[in-house]
């Protein structure tokens, strides 16, 4: 039952109207300026994909959105009246730093979120239930009573997914979700995200250095290098002469994988009895 | 009130050490510092500030000696002000510089034990401070024992509306701003009452021991805890049973009671540690 409270609450009608606004967006640490003149619109139900080398400033501008560091231009947000005010903003960050020996559980990390109920005093019943049916809908609820440090890369990416999206986020950033998972994990998580967005009111910026999942699930890619040098759907951006140019190798890298199919390479004499 | 106390203990207690009252004093002031310690401790191994409150500690030495050089006959409130300054510093500092908080924690700890030395030791007049060093619980008076029950209400307080903050920063400062806590104020929150705690206490457990009696129960406790209830219920019952026993057997034994209370927290974790692997 609460399960479907949950679910209504998060569920919103996707109507393709909110938008957030990045306006002359530009970031400049001490007399470093890493991000300049970066004008984005970016729509509910969207998942939007931030591609780029190394250094190109991605986690800086999600940090920039999420207030961490500040920045220069304006964001905005708008909701479905046309009404400007600021977006709740779900993050799921790259690594989270605990000592992986502390005894927090899940539900502890959840309730600390969620309620201001010291969790040293324990959970209550109500607490446990919205906890349970949170990770059900990213099909992690055999979690809740395990501890932080035994989770795996992936489980531990799925609770901090159901985490972000507790507080009903307009928009949520997900920096490299999938670093250092195995392939059926990172299938089964971008499936999750592109699930999510559609069912919910939701828009997605996510930073990925794999190509071949991006061409295939993101809605837009942005190819960020100090500046938005390339946007557009998949399919025109990884055909750009430009882009493949001046990143193609990288990509050319990446999307190998995707085609290659499984096969054994022998070599002449390799093996010697 | 503390007739009260007295009562209770003599009539629960029907041995030669309940007749003292510094006895009777001191085991309510275990009874007031255990649970404040243990609380504080699992926080601080948490954030990795174990180095944090050594310095904090550490540090009281100069504290002490600004004291003294001002002419106060108690220097607790200028200990306490001083630690609280140097831990909004020592907080900046970590934002500031780009060195490891290691190295800045290293480089503040021995420049305060020094400058302490040596204002107290001009005219060779150190020895008279080396209570401070060892810690002496048997000397509490009522009026400090009030001030401890105050500092362990204001613990208490601070647990019952900020733990769940400390804990999201202590896992994620990330995480923690995209929940909208103000990061940078609720470390430096932190920090400040581990000083404001430690301070308070170290007329009576001692510089030198002060940090071990905060970190090992909730080390101890950690080993053994796998959520956040158990580790608290665990440090809190580690420090009452430590405190109690090292107490006591401080008493027969003649030892110095702060020292023999953190062997005992010390057994607790040799204790947990082998107990560790096989609940895992």
């Amino acid at each position: 039952m609460s399960y479907i409270g949950f679910m209504k609450a998060l569920h919103k009608k996707t109507c393709g109207l909110c938008c957030t606004k990045l306006i002359n967006f530009g970031v400049t640490i001490g007399r470093t300026e890493i991000l300049h003149d970066i004008n984005l619109h970016i729509h509910c139900g969207e998942l939007t994909a931030l591609i780029g080398p190394n250094g190109a400033g991605k986690t800086t501008l999600l940090k920039a959105i999420l207030g961490e560091i500040k920045h220069t231009g304006e964001l905005h947000f708008l909701d479905a009246e046309d009404c400007l005010r600021t977006p709740v903003v779900g993050y799921v960050p790259q690594r989270i730093d605990f000592e992986p020996g502390s005894p927090i559980s899940v539900l502890d990390l959840f309730s600390a979120c969620s309620s201001s109920w010291p969790v040293c005093l324990g959970h209550s019943q109500r607490m446990r239930e919205q906890a349970s049916a949170s990770l059900a809908s990213v099909q992690a609820e055999h979690l809740l009573n395990r501890c932080l440090g035994g989770l795996s890369g992936g489980e531990l990416q799925r609770v901090l997914l159901a985490m972000a999206l507790d507080s009903s986020p307009d928009l949520l950033l997900l920096d490299e979700p999938v670093s250092g998972i195995d392939v059926q994990g990172k299938d089964m998580f971008y499936d999750l995200i592109s699930h999510l967005r559609r069912k919910y009111d939701l828009s997605i910026i996510l930073v990925s250095h794999d190509w071949g999942l991006v061409s295939h699930y993101a809605d837009r890619i942005v190819l960020l290098d100090r500046t938005v040098q390339c946007c557009g759907t998949p399919q025109e951006v990884f055909s750009n002469e430009q882009v493949l140019q001046a990143y193609g190798p990288a990509a050319q890298e990446d999307m190998a994988p995707l085609r290659m199919k499984p096969q054994i390479i022998h070599r002449s004499g390799g093996v010697q009895a | 009130m503390i007739e009260m106390w007295y009562a209770l203990i003599e009539h629960l207690f029907p041995f030669a050490w309940a007749n003292h009252s510094f006895m009777k004093n001191a085991l309510l002031a275990v009874l007031l510092v255990s649970p404040m310690f243990a609380i504080m401790g699992t926080m601080v191994v948490n954030n990795k500030m174990a180095f944090f409150s050594d310095t904090i500690g550490h540090s009281a030495l100069t504290g002490i000696a600004i004291g003294v050089l001002l002419g106060f006959q108690d220097p607790l409130l200028i200990m306490v002000v001083f630690s609280v300054l140097l831990a909004i510093v020592i907080s900046m500092l970590k934002v500031w510089t780009t060195t490891s908080t290691d190295t800045v924690l290293g480089a503040v700890s021995a420049t305060m034990v020094a400058l302490g030395i040596v204002i107290l030791s001009r005219g060779g007049g150190f020895n008279k401070f080396s209570r401070f060093l060892v810690g002496d619980l048997l000397s509490i008076t009522q009026k400090e024992l009030l001030l401890l029950a105050f500092s362990l209400v204001g613990v208490l307080i601070l647990w019952s509306l900020m733990f769940n903050k400390f804990l999201l920063v202590s896992v994620s400062p990330s995480l923690a701003l995209s929940g909208g806590i103000p990061v940078r104020l609720v470390e430096t929150l932190f920090c400040i009452s581990t000083a404001v705690v430690v301070t308070i206490s170290i007329q009576w457990v001692g510089i030198l021991i002060i940090n071990s009696l905060l970190i090992l129960p909730a080390a101890a406790a950690r080993n053994i805890s796998r959520n956040m209830r158990q580790y608290h219920v665990f440090s809190i019952m580690i420090t009452l049973i430590s405190g109690i026993a090292g107490l006591l057997m401080s008493y027969y034994w003649s030892t110095a009671t702060g020292a023999t209370i953190v062997l005992f927290a010390a057994l607790f974790y040799l204790c947990t540690l082998i107990v560790k692997p096989q609940l895992t």
